[in-house]
């Protein structure tokens, strides 16, 4: 597993922990109240858990187990791939902290504006990737 | 396939099921007349979907794709086990509970619901540990480093 694929999997992997840790005190809250601020978490949890875990973990493996180059570098040109990572991790925190702590939404924008980029920025690094046996 | 993952997929396949059943319960709810008490299934409906089908398709194809499933098997498949465990038990113990409960915080049933988040917690802690020490570089290059061949 490259490098760049292990970074976005284990961070995957701590979303799923953080989102499900949100979840079960929601969960918990809901049954035997004890923090009615709990509630505040919702988005925090719903982001960390649709893009921070499916999403990452989803870039990470295609980064890693789709067709690679005969000549050249094998995976290409990985800026974008990285790029995206940076993207998509600033983008869930901006949205998961602006939503969580009832920040500025110009945050909330900034951070969808990120998690775009980083969309954008990983379709740059896998198209060429995207091929037939034949090429 | 690893038995553990045939077990994760299957599973997963059900809750899909179940979760789209649950879906055209909530959508004949208005045009039948039926009781406003299916509108708690909401949460539900999300989870059995978001939990039971598509964390769980990917636990279970994780395990099967991640480098080290032969020696997962032999020594670690337990922590794999365990999370199908409390991952299932914590779902369907919310299925039963979060209706029932509500309206009634900190009776029997919200107890239940408490349990049920403990359960599904530990799942997702479980399934970390089982698969953090199975991302890492390719073994011949580890082996290559250790002047192994």
């Amino acid at each position: 597993m490259p490098t760049l694929s292990i970074w976005f999997v284990r961070t995957a992997f701590s979303y799923l922990v953080l989102g499900f840790t949100f979840g079960a005190l929601m969960l918990a809250n809901k049954g035997v109240p004890f923090a009615a601020t709990l509630w505040r978490l919702r988005p925090a949890h719903i982001e960390l858990l649709t893009i921070g875990w499916v999403v990452q973990l989803a870039l990470g493996v295609a980064y890693w187990i789709l067709p690679r180059f005969w000549e050249g570098p094998a995976r290409g040109n990985t800026t974008g791939a990285y790029l995206a990572y940076g993207l998509l991790n600033g983008g869930i925190w901006l949205v998961a902290l602006s939503t969580w702590l009832g920040l500025s939404p110009g945050l909330q924008l900034a951070g969808r504006l990120a998690e775009a980029g980083a969309a954008l920025s990983f379709a740059w690094h896998i198209w060429p990737r995207i091929v037939g046996r034949e090429g | 396939m690893p038995p553990l993952t045939r077990w994760f997929i299957r599973i997963a396949m059900l809750y899909l099921l179940a979760a789209l059943l649950v879906g055209v319960l909530l959508a004949l709810r208005s045009p039948l007349g039926l009781p406003g008490f299916l509108l708690r299934l909401g949460p539900v409906y999300f989870h059995l979907f978001l939990v039971g089908w598509v964390t769980q398709l990917i636990f279970g194809t994780v395990h099967w794709l991640f480098p080290g499933a032969r020696s997962a098997r032999a020594q670690t498949a337990t922590l794999g086990w365990v999370t199908l465990a409390l991952l299932n038990s914590g779902l369907l113990l919310r299925v039963l509970a979060e209706p029932l409960s509500a309206g009634q915080a900190g009776s029997f049933w919200g107890w239940l619901l408490v349990l049920s988040a403990l359960l599904q917690w530990l799942a997702a802690l479980a399934f970390a540990a089982f698969v953090w020490p199975r991302t890492r570089e390719r073994r011949r290059k580890q082996r290559r480093a250790q002047g192994g061949g």
